[in-house]
């Protein structure tokens, strides 16, 4: 545990730097998501499992993720939203291995995920399937759609995460279109949904790892936008890169984060 | 063309690894199609943008994947999904547009495929348009890579052979220039002109693959300093028509005349069966010898 919350730490000050470095907004939605990437990807996901960022809007996060597996480097985070580079803001589905589908416009990756779950059902493969959403995400009548295909489906290798930071792109989510009451709606599609803290690792892994027999398991993170940063939970965190400052004060905060 | 695409895809496709897909249609169609594949075809119910996702997901873990519909719910619904799923990874996936151009009639305009090859040409989507249901068996063999095959149905002259399949076909021979038809509209070509002596009608090519196709040097040789007619049951912007003469233009083999019977929409805001708006855009076959006879009197008068 001491192993990976150091490991942690790390990848939360590298996309901190990653960001800053870029002048790159979008942090609220990688820093509400970060830990919950991280502990799928170091302690619970296998290799062969699938992963898909289906909010790819936060690419920062799951690009130092993978760098802190050892799948990209240093040199490759540089040239993050550079010119000629594999790491566009919104990831690409080629180039990275990992990365299966190009993601950003909201509301794609659940179908996409359903179809590798239904693949890998067919294949007779005992692999996983991981998809992360954002909250304002499921406004998109697509996910829904997927949803009532895994579920009809009874894809009991997939699970769909949801980042619920309850801030989108123009105001709180329960003031545009309401998302607050996400958990029963979803559990009323018949599929096994949950709620957990979405920055509490031990009890992201326990979500993770709790079976889903014969339906798809959701798992709702109730997460703060940004968190760590001087705008948590304020909307300038989807868009504002961060100043010297506020990104010294950032830099503070993680290297002095205490894991619970 | 809908029992024939079904009997070439038990024939080329019931393979492990095809998936077929359906946005919840096939009936009296695609029945032997679904208890051939067993699990591995889906009624996807009323979802199009999920039917797209899953089929790329299931591309993505090495299938071919055909999904099938009727032509706009499987085209212009799920775009963005074709678009950034199917496209950008450059996946083996089939869309099986079933009722291209006018052929759904009388259910009207929200069944109609009008723009189809061209919103999907421009994502970079190989289009086919069988024009014969014979062509189907080859069509199928071709899946490789994002494809949109549109279905319709075809016309076929009586007694008359139809050639073996190829993006390019001459099928009536004539001296009069040119006609590169898409699709099924080849076939209602040849039968309306057959009659015609060779130097009063011109040859008439069914163009089965509208834009991802050297064109032929035989059919630019017959269109040198004659007319060149398109016929389209597709609307102007990015048919068959455009995409012809920029490549013409690039080769800098030009006719000396173009004209052009694409699709017109609603030009009088009504609505009824394939014939009747076929006749509104002069795509029916009277007007097409009308057209034909039209042109060869004039030119006769002019010499």
């Amino acid at each position: 545990m001491t192993c990976f919350n150091e490991t942690l730490r790390l990848t939360k000050l590298r996309l901190l730097q990653l960001h800053y470095e870029a002048n790159c907004g979008h942090l609220g939605g990688n820093f509400s998501c970060i830990d919950a990437l991280m502990t799928l990807h170091h302690r619970v996901m296998k290799p062969e499992d699938r992963f898909i960022l289906s909010k790819g809007h936060s690419a920062g996060a799951l690009y130092t993720t993978l760098w802190s597996l050892g799948h990209l480097s240093d040199t490759d985070l540089k040239s993050f939203i550079q010119d000629n580079s594999l790491l566009p803001g919104h990831p690409s589905g080629s180039g990275i291995p990992g990365l299966l589908f190009s993601t950003g416009s909201l509301g794609h990756g659940p179908s996409l995920a359903a179809g590798l779950a239904v693949a890998l059902r067919h294949k007779r493969l005992n692999h996983q399937v991981f998809c992360l959403c954002s909250d304002g995400e499921w406004q998109e009548g697509s996910c829904w759609e997927a949803l009532n295909f895994s579920v009809h489906q009874r894809l009991e290798n997939l699970t769909i995460l949801i980042d619920q930071n309850g801030l989108q792109g123009f105001g709180r989510t329960k003031q545009i279109v309401s998302c607050e009451d996400l958990l029963p709606r979803i559990s009323a599609f018949g599929a096994n949904a949950i709620r957990v803290n979405g920055h509490d690792h031990a009890a992201i892994e326990e979500a993770l790892r709790t079976s889903s027999e014969g339906s798809p398991r959701i798992i709702i993170l109730e997460t703060t936008k940004g968190r760590g940063l001087h705008f948590a939970d304020k909307l300038e965190s989807h868009y504002l890169p961060l100043s010297q400052e506020e990104y010294l004060t950032a830099r503070n905060f993680f290297e002095q984060e205490i894991f619970e | 063309m809908r029992k024939a695409f079904a009997g070439a895809v038990l024939a080329q496709c019931n393979r492990p690894d095809f998936f077929f897909l359906t946005g919840d249609l096939g009936f009296m169609a695609l029945e032997e199609v679904q208890a051939s594949f067993g699990e591995r075809f889906i009624n996807m119910g009323v979802a199009e943008q999920n039917m797209i996702g899953v089929a790329a997901g299931l591309a993505r873990e090495s299938f071919r994947v055909i999904a099938y519909s009727i032509a706009p719910f499987c085209y212009a619904r799920p775009f963005e999904q074709i678009r950034n799923d199917i496209c950008l990874g450059k996946l083996p996936v089939c869309l099986v547009g079933n009722g291209g151009g006018y052929a759904y009639g009388h259910m009207g305009p929200t069944h109609h495929a009008l723009e189809d090859c061209a919103a999907m040409s421009a994502l970079g989507v190989r289009v086919l348009v069988p024009a014969f249901d014979d062509d189907l068996p080859a069509l199928l063999t071709q899946i490789d890579g994002p494809t949109y095959l549109r279905l319709g149905y075809e016309v076929r002259p009586a007694n008359q052979a139809v050639p073996q399949y190829a993006p390019w076909r001459e099928l009536l021979p004539g001296n009069g220039g040119a006609i590169a038809a898409l699709g099924p509209i080849a076939g209602l070509a040849w039968e309306a002109l057959l009659d015609l002596d060779l130097d009063s009608r011109p040859s008439v090519w069914a163009v089965c693959e509208p834009a991802s196709v050297e064109i032929p040097s035989e059919f630019s040789r017959q269109i040198e300093g004659k007319t060149l007619y398109v016929l389209e049951e597709h609307v102007a912007q990015g048919g068959l028509a455009m995409n012809l003469t920029l490549r013409l233009a690039e080769h800098g083999a030009l006719p000396r005349q173009l004209i052009h019977r694409p699709a017109l929409g609603y030009p009088n805001g009504r609505f009824g069966s394939q014939a009747f708006h076929r006749a509104q855009c002069g795509l029916d076959a009277a007007s097409i010898r009308s057209m034909i006879t039209g042109v060869h009197h004039a030119s006769r008068q002019q010499a």
